[in-house]
């Protein structure tokens, strides 16, 4: 059993505010992904869970007990560093061990720890190598078992791919998960990388500017964004501003002299309001129709599975749609529709 | 619609550093000129030492003779200098690296406050004339009883070395990743701990290196030992002097020498250790 609970947590340096009022239930061998723009707060939340940054105010109970005040050498974490952050004058067997002796454990058990933990992540027969002679992905794997030696309540991984090739990168994000689900162990995974996040993550804690946005699951997050930043910062959107004509059942937003079909859950009438439409939830037209708008300067950008369409609408400005990779532009015009768009409250907008 | 932006011309004043023979060539130069001004005179003392007869011109002694040797080693104002400095001068040493390591280390982690200016602060011993500090201190030392003791020469000795201690040692800890210290935290070791089982390690090349600074600078002080010392307290660079103006050179050379010696055999040991593995890898950032 491991729950992470924490209620209310601030933290505030000279004249910004890191983590503002955060509240997340983190439950019993769950993991969780904190995603966010650089400068979000997302590593500093971590860093207060690990207890190496003190919360202004607010609470971090483990299990239920309060840690707030309890330094990180006496919480049940173990974290695992950006720079991995190996003892470079201990070997690799040396490093595991050091939280094992610190505790005092037999000589025999901390041998046997070592090397099964060293099986764990994946890399026997390195224990006398120094860090120095690991390869970036190697010493990946030894932070993760030196983490996970100890046997902690609760791993916590501040970006610990972002120092990695791609194709590293993707084989290590499945293994971390493997170990995660292999030892059941409660996790906090710190990203930048929605794609990190969205395939690890059982949920993901989406922050911006110190503030919790949004917490769900991938589906959650991609297609019920909370807010017009998760909106646009989890795969991409066209975003639009304007405002919020409610009339019977149907929702619009006007946009100049343009009105979108929009999902407005509980904004009233004559709100500003940001249109946020998935390029895929933009259909494609060659002929003019009811709702569509026609894409000036249209071109074309190749994904290799896929092309973006771009262009310009006069009251939109740049709009993007996905299509199939057999797309072709030609002479005649073409003409978008939004078949899902929704709105958000432009006060969020400070917000993002 | 783009401008042609025309290539300019590189213009560098030292193409002929790329010139491997060029390179090669003021290597060679420079490691001749290294040896000629540090060597010959190094060279030329060690001569003098052994000389029994050397007179112009020739270019090495006519004679040789183990003679000034044994008439230095055979004095006992020479045994005792001899002994005085190589007590003195470990004494400064670890008191030094008592007070500048934890300062090194404050300074580089912690948020002192006037960080910049404390730094400063123990630069101005250097800024003036030593002499004249000399000299307050030894109006000092007559006040407070500490003229002419053994200690009077440590905490004098001890002006010149907490500086290079203070300054190294900042430098070699903000070298060092903090987070490696965190993770020794995170493993349950407490910031004591973390100090001694990761800090320390990492940082002792940059405190070996400035311990022999300060080592080699306590033997070699001469000056204010000289004010403070005199007369019962006479280190090895004071007696020099007095034979230096007594004109016996080859006493004075065989002198020299072993001056010398200390920080040629301390320059060795440090060039071992600091070729060890770990401190190649980087200091800390892997």
């Amino acid at each position: 059993m491991a729950e992470v609970d924490l209620r209310g947590v601030s933290k505030g340096y000279k004249d910004t505010t890191a983590v503002d009022d955060l509240s997340l239930h983190i439950k019993d061998r769950e993991f969780v992904a904190l995603l966010g723009p650089s400068g979000c707060g997302k590593t500093t939340t971590l860093r207060m869970l690990a207890g190496f940054i003190r919360p202004d105010s607010g609470q971090i109970l483990i299990d239920g007990r309060d840690v707030t005040d309890v330094p990180p050498e006496r919480r049940p974490t173990a974290m695992v560093f950006q720079s991995y952050a190996l003892w470079p004058h201990m070997t690799v067997a040396d490093n595991i061990a050091f939280g094992l002796r610190l505790r005092r454990l037999p000589k025999s058990e901390v041998d046997d720890r070592t090397a099964r933990m060293l099986e764990v992540v994946g890399l026997p027969g390195v224990m006398r190598r120094y860090p120095s002679q690991l390869s970036g992905g190697q010493q990946q794997r030894v932070a993760l078992a030196r983490a996970l030696v100890l046997g902690p309540k609760i791993l916590l991984l501040d970006e610990p791919l972002s120092n990695l090739d791609a194709k590293l990168r993707v084989r290590m994000r499945d293994e971390i998960r493997r170990i995660q689900q292999e030892l059941q162990i409660t996790t906090v995974y710190v990203t930048h990388d929605q794609e990190e996040a969205l395939t690890m993550a059982d949920r993901i804690a989406v922050m911006n500017k110190g503030i919790l946005q949004q917490v769900g699951d991938a589906l959650d997050i991609y297609d019920r964004p909370a807010t017009a930043f998760v909106a646009d910062f989890i795969g991409s959107s066209n975003l639009l501003s304007g405002t919020l004509r409610l009339g019977g059942t149907s929702a619009v937003a006007q946009v100049g002299e343009a009105r979108v079909p929009v999902e407005a859950d509980g904004l009233p009438d004559g709100a500003a309001v940001t249109v946020s439409a998935r390029p895929e939830d933009m259909e494609v037209l060659r002929a003019p129709a009811p709702d569509a708008f026609r894409l000036e300067d249209p071109r074309l950008v190749n994904f290799g599975a896929y092309k973006r369409l771009l262009g310009r609408h006069p009251a939109f400005g740049q709009l993007e749609a996905r299509v199939p990779k057999a797309f072709a532009l030609g002479k005649e015009p073409v003409y978008l529709r939004f078949t899902r768009a929704r709105a958000f409250t432009s006060d969020e907008g400070d917000r993002s | 619609m783009a401008a042609q932006v025309p290539a300019l011309p590189a213009i560098r004043l030292t193409w002929w550093i790329d010139d491997p023979r060029i390179r090669r060539m003021l290597l060679r130069l420079f490691a001749a000129a290294l040896a000629v001004f540090i060597g010959i005179p190094l060279l030329t003392l060690v001569l003098w030492s052994f000389a029994g007869e050397w007179f112009w011109p020739n270019l090495i002694p006519s004679q040789w003779s183990l003679r000034w040797w044994q008439e230095v080693l055979e004095n006992p104002r020479v045994t005792n200098a001899m002994f005085l400095s190589f007590t003195i001068a470990p004494v400064v040493t670890l008191l030094t690296a008592l007070v500048a390591i934890p300062a090194g280390y404050a300074f580089a982690r912690l948020d002192v406050p006037f960080r910049r200016t404390l730094l400063l602060l123990f630069l101005i011993p250097n800024a003036f004339p030593r002499i004249g500090l000399y000299v307050s201190l030894a109006v000092l030392y007559y006040q407070i009883g500490l003229i002419d003791t053994y200690w009077g020469i440590v905490f004098l000795h001890m002006i010149g070395t907490m500086v290079y201690m203070t300054w190294i040692t900042t430098a070699t800890f903000r070298s060092i990743d903090p987070h490696l210290e965190e993770a020794a935290r995170d493993a349950g070791a407490s910031p004591l701990r973390a100090f001694f089982s990761v800090v320390l390690p990492l940082a002792m090349p940059g405190i070996i290196v400035a311990s022999l600074f300060s080592f080699l600078a306590s033997v070699d002080e001469a000056q204010g030992t000289l004010i403070v010392g005199t007369p019962h307290y006479i280190t090895m660079p004071v007696l020099l002097y007095t034979l230096i103006s007594s004109f016996q050179r080859p006493v004075a050379a065989v002198f020299s020498v072993l001056l010398a010696l200390p920080s040629l055999l301390l320059l060795i040991v440090a060039q071992r250790y600091l070729h060890s593995e770990y401190v190649a890898a980087g200091l800390g950032r892997v």
